[in-house]
């Protein structure tokens, strides 16, 4: 897959001197699904924002379809289409006027069909003419994706778009997702729903305190990172580890025991469990295995991030 | 996307417009309705002690003065207000993401802000010409200076709107600045009837340049030059225009 969105080096400082973004390098592919997680003031929005032209970089560059965002803005932005995290509408506006008002910004010549297949898929039609003042939470962020896909964007870049959004409009979200997908539109994501990202994503990326972290295929992730946990329960339940067994690193859960073990290793240790068990008398009633969400690794991620931060912090007050 | 975006312009143009209608008793009447009120107090109360100035009767004399006033507040507000609303409501995330430069931003903006406020100096125009007797004697220099007048101070309007950062300084300059300038500026008295220390500190104010050389060009009689007074609006114009360069060159106050 080509590389739609080039992102080189790119740092971000705040006047007041916070570092949003350090030495962040990033290629996004053409047609993929690409979730961006990061816990609050990560600099997922930073990054988003400095892709679409809302903000400046401090160093590093990006380029957008073969495009610098800085010499050749026009070409870039035309391309992309942002829904941002906050709900920024022109209260007074009717739905009709303010997405034509959206492709017009974008320099695309009036297509009243083609506003209106979006309206319409969103669910909207019926509230054309109504003020946005008068629409619910969740229809002015309707409104806010019609706005965004009115100039027939090739890069969708959807900033927490189901934040605080009722389940259908979730569900009516990801159907235009998955049809932009299969229009071969790329999308970028930021999410709080870990399982969402989960569920849709090609790629995920890991962004904490202005750092990628990491940026991996959905499916590689899971398998490399993904620890699965063996849940054995015994016909007569214990209250402690058995001795015999410590070398396996069990823990208790409600009288079973759990053996935790790394898929991609050479071994998984099982087959020598299962035998010890048997010398030590504990039969087994059922075995259970279950998987490592995703959410399980991000938690993971962030937190040895979050560590590394303090051990960083507290060497460097040493010293 | 690569040559100049007319859309984009055409786009910000007809929303501001659209603002404008919607908002007809504050836009428009609301202004019709004050200038009016200025007739009555100024052209009728004291003009009846003032027969004439320079050979005008003193209620025409007022009348390019007045529109100047209108033209000049008009202009600030509705190109301040124009973008500073989109800031202060965030949908300036729009805009800055667009591919525009920001020439077409300021043209959209600044186009519609001075169409307004040129509607209503000619509302006004019309209005006055009801109740005084008018001569125009120069109409397409009239226009010249009314369009000049409004491009100016509309950007001046522009610049305030993004340096704003609440709505108190939205109206700071207006209040401050602009409306003090005007009265002060010649706009319902001839400059010969101040003191010659008065006349002296009125040549400093811009706005004198502004209401001489638009009065010239109804009765032929100005205070100072009529080029001169050409040249120093060609000279304020190129100075915002400048400015607004550098905010977007910059930023400032835009992209963070």
């Amino acid at each position: 897959m080509n590389t739609i969105v080039s992102i080189q080096n790119l740092s971000k400082t705040y006047d007041n001197g916070f570092n949003a973004l350090s030495d962040v390098s990033l290629d996004i592919r053409e047609g993929e699904i690409l979730a961006l997680l990061g816990p609050n003031g990560a600099g997922k929005t930073t990054l988003i924002s400095i892709v679409c032209g809302i903000a400046s970089a401090t160093g590093g560059s990006v380029s957008v379809g073969g495009h610098d965002i800085e010499k050749e803005y026009r070409q870039s932005r035309s391309l992309i289409g942002l829904v941002p995290q906050e709900l920024h509408t022109d209260s007074f506006e009717s739905v009709w006027n303010t997405v034509n008002f959206s492709r017009g910004l974008f320099g695309k010549a009036p297509n009243p069909g083609y506003v209106e297949e979006i309206i319409r898929e969103l669910t909207l039609w019926d509230k054309r003419d109504s003020q946005i003042m008068q629409l619910s939470g969740g229809m002015k962020r309707r409104v806010m994706i019609a706005k965004a896909l009115s100039h027939e964007p090739r890069i969708l870049f959807l900033d927490e778009p189901t934040a605080g959004v009722d389940v259908e409009l979730r569900k009516d979200m990801w159907k235009v997702v998955e049809r932009l997908r299969q229009q071969g539109v790329t999308i970028i994501l930021t999410t709080h729903y870990i399982e969402e990202a989960e569920a849709i994503a090609d790629r995920i990326a890991v962004i904490n305190r202005g750092k990628l972290l990491l940026v991996e295929d959905k499916k590689n992730l899971m398998e490399e990172l993904g620890k699965k946990a063996l849940y054995i329960h015994l016909v007569k339940p214990v209250d402690a580890v058995p001795d015999s067994l410590s070398k396996y690193g069990l823990s208790l859960s409600n009288g079973s025991l759990v053996y935790t073990y790394d898929t991609a290793g050479s071994g998984t240790g099982i087959t020598g469990l299962l035998n010890d068990l048997n010398k030590a008398g504990l039969k087994v009633r059922d075995l259970e295995t279950r998987q490592s969400s995703l959410e399980d690794i991000f938690v993971g991620l962030v937190s040895r991030d979050a560590e590394k931060a303090e051990n960083q912090t507290s060497d460097g007050a040493a010293s | 996307m690569t040559g100049f975006n007319w859309r984009a312009v055409w786009a910000i143009y007809r929303f501001e417009m659209a603002r404008t209608r919607r908002t007809i008793l504050q836009s428009i009447i609301s202004p019709v309705i004050s200038t009016s009120l200025y007739f009555v107090v100024f052209g009728s109360a004291i003009g009846s002690r003032i027969q004439t100035v320079e050979g005008v009767g003193y209620g025409s004399f007022i009348v390019p003065g007045l529109i100047m006033l209108s033209l000049l507040q008009q202009s600030v507000s509705n190109a301040s207000f124009g973008i500073y609303f989109p800031k202060f409501i965030g949908t300036i995330y729009e805009v800055l993401s667009a591919p525009i430069s920001f020439i077409e931003i300021v043209m959209g903006y600044v186009g519609a802000a001075a169409t307004k406020s040129l509607m209503l100096g000619l509302i006004i125009l019309a209005t006055a010409s009801l109740i005084v007797p008018i001569t125009i004697a120069h109409p397409a220099i009239m226009l010249a200076f009314m369009v000049l007048t409004a491009v100016s101070f509309a950007l001046l309007g522009f610049i305030i709107g993004i340096w704003a950062d609440n709505f108190e300084k939205l109206q700071l300059v207006p209040l401050l600045v602009i409306t003090p300038l005007v009265f002060l500026g010649g706009s319902f008295y001839s400059v010969s009837m101040l003191p010659p220390a008065w006349q002296m500190v009125t040549y400093f104010n811009p706005v004198l340049y502004l209401v001489s050389g638009f009065r010239w060009s109804f009765f032929e009689v100005s205070d100072v030059s009529p080029l001169l007074s050409l040249v120093a609006v060609a000279g304020f114009l190129a100075i915002c225009l400048a400015i607004i360069w550098w905010i977007f060159k910059t930023g400032y106050r835009l992209r963070s």
